[in-house]
């Protein structure tokens, strides 16, 4: 069936196909409309859903209803986050499945309220005291903002933890054409391997089982405890239960070239203005590479060093994968990341390639408006080897 | 029978503090209310009296400081007929104190029980919002400067439906509770307790002269309030089921429902597109997109800007064509510009910014004054559509003058948009007006399509003028 739709409508029908039943939000530009739409679809499903009276408590009503076994959502922008951050951590420590959704716009602090930004990619990840891994996706589209709502609520029920959606102003207030039943098979389903012990079986309150849920340092039984050896079992399961599924968390989208010497990284609505300077380019002859991240947190390593490794011609003519560690003799020389903030995730490429003469070159706008493709193609134009080496 | 899962003599607390007597007295309480353990939850706050949780055979959720009515309140939304006793000091009263005003407002049918002992005694008998005027405590060794609060008059303010003030030393206390617990609605019970620890140590209070606080303060003792209204949790659940039911009965109910409903104005989406959102778009006008199109629409607020750029987006995709929109107007919605950014194409888009659109329509002075930078970028091969009645600054590109204003004069304000566009598509069919009309008969209320299918015939009149 095909709509015209914005990013919050899809969220919010996204939320339903996964079987929210709950959700707590505050008004905040640009993420009411996720408010008012979750106010409107839940009691159809037979849900429930409340405008709290500020975004701890939003943030809070959804942790209790977590742990009364719902699946609950609550949405956001920037200022929100900042209050969410306490409850993150808890949601942490108690091991609740929760969907956040952050709607970027441009800050810091309330920054200018009704315009864009993707300036919250690093503190989707470091939001909370503790320093514990969670999970970040970041659709570049309407439909994705479906897709990986659905894709939040499943990694956050079967990993029990928070999960956070970062979309923006850009995507959740600009309406496209979309066609979410077509979607069909991406609308579920995702089973991620979870080895025996490391994500226990949560007994919600109110059922059979006596549950007992503590933000404080505890046991395999809920108990408060001082214990380092039984405290270093619970971080260590906590961070490794996100870190042993970070590969099957990967969802990146790859467009590859062989022999590509550039390589483009993108993600958010970035990615759409990549996806344009790509073709320009490709148009104009140059190889380019492109890898678009949907999952920011965790990091989606081997897709990224696989694209840093280059990719050579196959036996057959068709590019064939150098899968490991980048090495020197990589034909990738640089890599151009554009993002709608002063450089968050450049610094995570730099990191995975480093010692590899890999040059990144970031492309960043802050001001309110989009990256735009001149500008990645400029980027892409300015570092390109000449003659171009087409594979 | 009792709840606890161990003897009193466990407790973790101080020789004399109260909250071991407060915890036997909930315990009695719950005894005699013959509570299900499976579907009974005590929340705590953080401080000493978080630690109690652990000693009852219920479920329980020990949360962050400040919060525990958040997470009870959640608990109750999510599970109506869950009896959920959240318990918190005086401390967490102090930073959740907006948390404890709107669940009594809300009437969220937990039952808040405060061990109150003037102090925060877990990190060290800081002041708290109860101290008493002069009290000694670590942050206030001069005596204490601030008014203590009083947490029953606060509760009170929010028109919570049973209130009760008492000490832990009396033996009314877990009648006091019971009743409380038994209460639909938000109950809140305020019990002044003595930390050994700390308060009493620098004050003079004893288990005797708390009343005496309590009467020199002018604080009500006893059940203050009583006055049962509607739970929250019980009538979103109640809600939800007659949505639930529209919804099962089909589109045309769940319109009736979501407008009978409280908040359901609200809940509308934006441009009225419900309609065409039930049954989908097709394809009804292949092959008649051709060109990607950047359009820019500049009008004022309350004119229908949104709804109307909404309506040439959806005709793109009745075209077989794909569409992005983007709307710009100030805060304060009613005033000021309304402008929308339209991209239409026959391929699917990607970046949706628009540096200098194809197609400018300038609809009012407030449009004018927002556009006035993207007019002065335009070229030799934009075109802009300009209200006659406006003194455009002369540019580059080339400018077609429409009384959109004028010809709107009868229909009204609301129609000047699409009248315009009826003009722009007569002009330069980017979509045919045809599929324009549908668009509008598809995601508008009869009342408003109808108005709107007159303007686009004017506005289409307008071009053959020209």
């Amino acid at each position: 069936m095909i709509e015209f739709l914005d990013g919050n409508e899809a969220v919010v029908r996204g939320a339903v196909a996964a079987g929210c039943g709950f959700f707590a939000g505050y008004p905040i530009t640009p993420a009411s409309s996720i408010l008012t739409g979750m106010l409107k679809a839940l009691p159809r499903t037979g849900g429930v859903a409340i405008q709290a009276e500020d975004e701890i408590a939003s943030i809070g009503m959804c942790l209790g209803a977590a742990a009364a076994g719902k699946r609950a959502l609550t949405a956001t922008s920037g200022p929100g986050m900042s209050l969410y951050s306490e409850n993150l951590g808890m949601a942490q420590m108690m091991e609740l499945p929760l969907v956040v959704v952050n709607v970027q716009r441009q800050g810091p602090a309330t920054g200018s309220a009704t315009k864009g930004a993707e300036g919250d990619v690093q503190f989707a990840r470091w939001g909370t005291s503790g320093g514990l891994p969670l999970v970040a996706l970041a659709p570049t589209t309407v439909e994705e903002c479906f897709t990986l709502t659905v894709r939040a609520f499943e990694i956050a029920e079967q990993l029990r933890t928070p999960a956070i959606l970062l979309t923006s102003k850009e995507l959740a207030q600009t309406r496209e054409r979309v066609d979410l039943e077509a979607l069909g098979g991406d609308t579920g389903g995702m089973r991620l391997p979870v080895p025996p012990g490391e994500v226990p079986a949560l007994h919600p309150i109110g059922g059979p089982t006596l549950a007992r849920f503590t933000t404080s340092s505890h046991d395999e039984r809920g108990h408060i405890t001082g214990d380092p050896a039984i405290i270093d079992r619970l971080v260590r399961r906590l961070a490794a239960k996100i870190e042993h599924a970070a590969p099957e968390l990967e969802i990146v989208r790859e467009d590859l070239r062989a022999g590509a010497a550039t390589l483009v990284v993108s993600y958010g609505v970035t990615a759409r203005a990549a996806r344009e300077a790509v073709a320009a380019a490709r148009d104009a002859g140059l190889a380019v590479s492109h890898l678009i991240l949907h999952t920011l947190w965790p990091v989606p390593e081997r897709a990224i060093r696989e694209a840093l490794g280059g990719f050579e011609p196959g036996a057959d003519g068709t590019p064939a994968p150098r899968v490991g560690p980048a090495s020197r003799s990589a034909p990738v020389r640089r890599v151009v990341v554009p993002e709608n903030n002063l450089g968050q995730y450049a610094r995570e490429i730099e990191r995975l390639a480093a010692g590899c003469g890999v040059d990144v070159v970031p492309v960043n706008r802050m001001d309110t408006g989009l990256v735009t493709p001149g500008e990645i193609l400029d980027a892409i134009r300015s570092v390109h080897p000449s003659p171009p080496r087409i594979g | 029978m009792t709840f606890l899962n161990r003897p009193p003599r466990d407790f973790p607390f101080c020789p004399g503090c109260g909250h071991g007597g407060t915890l036997q007295a909930l315990d009695s309480a719950m005894t005699r209310l013959d509570l299900n353990p499976a579907r009974t939850a005590i929340v705590t706050d953080i401080g000493c009296i978080g630690l109690s949780d652990q000693y009852f055979n219920v479920h329980a959720f020990h949360g962050l400081h400040g919060r525990a009515v958040t997470y009870a309140s959640g608990l109750k939304l999510a599970d109506p007929d869950l009896t959920v006793i959240a318990i918190m000091g005086d401390g967490g009263c102090g930073i959740g104190g907006t948390h404890l005003v709107n669940a009594a407002r809300r009437n969220v049918g937990i039952t808040l029980v405060v061990c109150n002992n003037f102090n925060f005694g877990m990190t060290g008998g800081q002041h708290s919002v109860t101290t008493p005027c002069g009290g000694i405590t670590a942050t206030t060794t001069e005596g204490n400067p601030e008014t203590p609060l009083d947490l029953c008059a606060l509760v009170s303010a929010g028109s919570a439906p049973f209130v009760a003030r008492t000490t832990v030393y009396d033996q009314a206390l877990p009648d006091l509770l019971a009743k409380a617990i038994a209460h639909p609605g938000f109950s809140l019970v305020d019990v002044w307790e003595i930390c050994t620890a700390y308060y009493v140590q620098t004050n003079r209070l004893n288990a005797k002269s708390l009343k005496e606080l309590m009467a020199g303060l002018g604080f009500a003792s006893g059940v203050i309030r009583e006055s049962p209204r509607p739970e929250a949790a019980h009538l979103l659940r109640e809600r939800a089921r007659v949505s639930e039911r529209a919804a099962e009965s089909g589109p045309a109910a769940l319109e009736c429902a979501a407008e009978a409903a409280p908040g359901g104005a609200a809940a509308a989406p934006p441009g009225g597109a419900a309609p065409a959102a039930l049954r989908g778009l097709s394809c009804e006008f292949p092959g008649t997109l051709h060109d990607r199109v950047s359009i820019v629409i500049a009008g004022s607020a309350g004119e229908k800007v949104k709804s109307c750029a909404a309506a040439l987006g959806t005709a793109a995709i009745l075209c077989g064509g794909f569409a992005t929109q983007k709307d710009d107007y100030p805060i304060t919605v009613m005033t000021g510009h309304s402008a929308a950014e339209m991209i239409l194409s026959p391929s699917r888009i990607e970046f949706t910014g628009i540096d200098s659109p194809d197609i400018l329509l300038i609809l009012s002075q407030d449009g004018l004054r927002w556009a006035s930078k993207i007019l002065a970028r335009m070229g030799p091969d934009q075109t802009v559509l300009a209200d006659d009645g406006l003194d455009l600054p002369s540019g580059r590109s080339r400018v077609l003058r429409f009384p959109f204003r004028a010809s709107a004069a009868e229909a009204g304000k609301k129609s000047i948009p699409m009248l315009a566009l009826g003009t722009l598509l007569a002009g330069r069919p980017v979509v045919p007006l045809e599929a324009l009309r549908r668009a509008v008969a598809l995601t508008q209320k009869p009342p408003v399509a109808e108005v709107n299918l007159k303007a686009i015939e004017q506005g289409a009149a307008l071009a053959g003028g020209s």
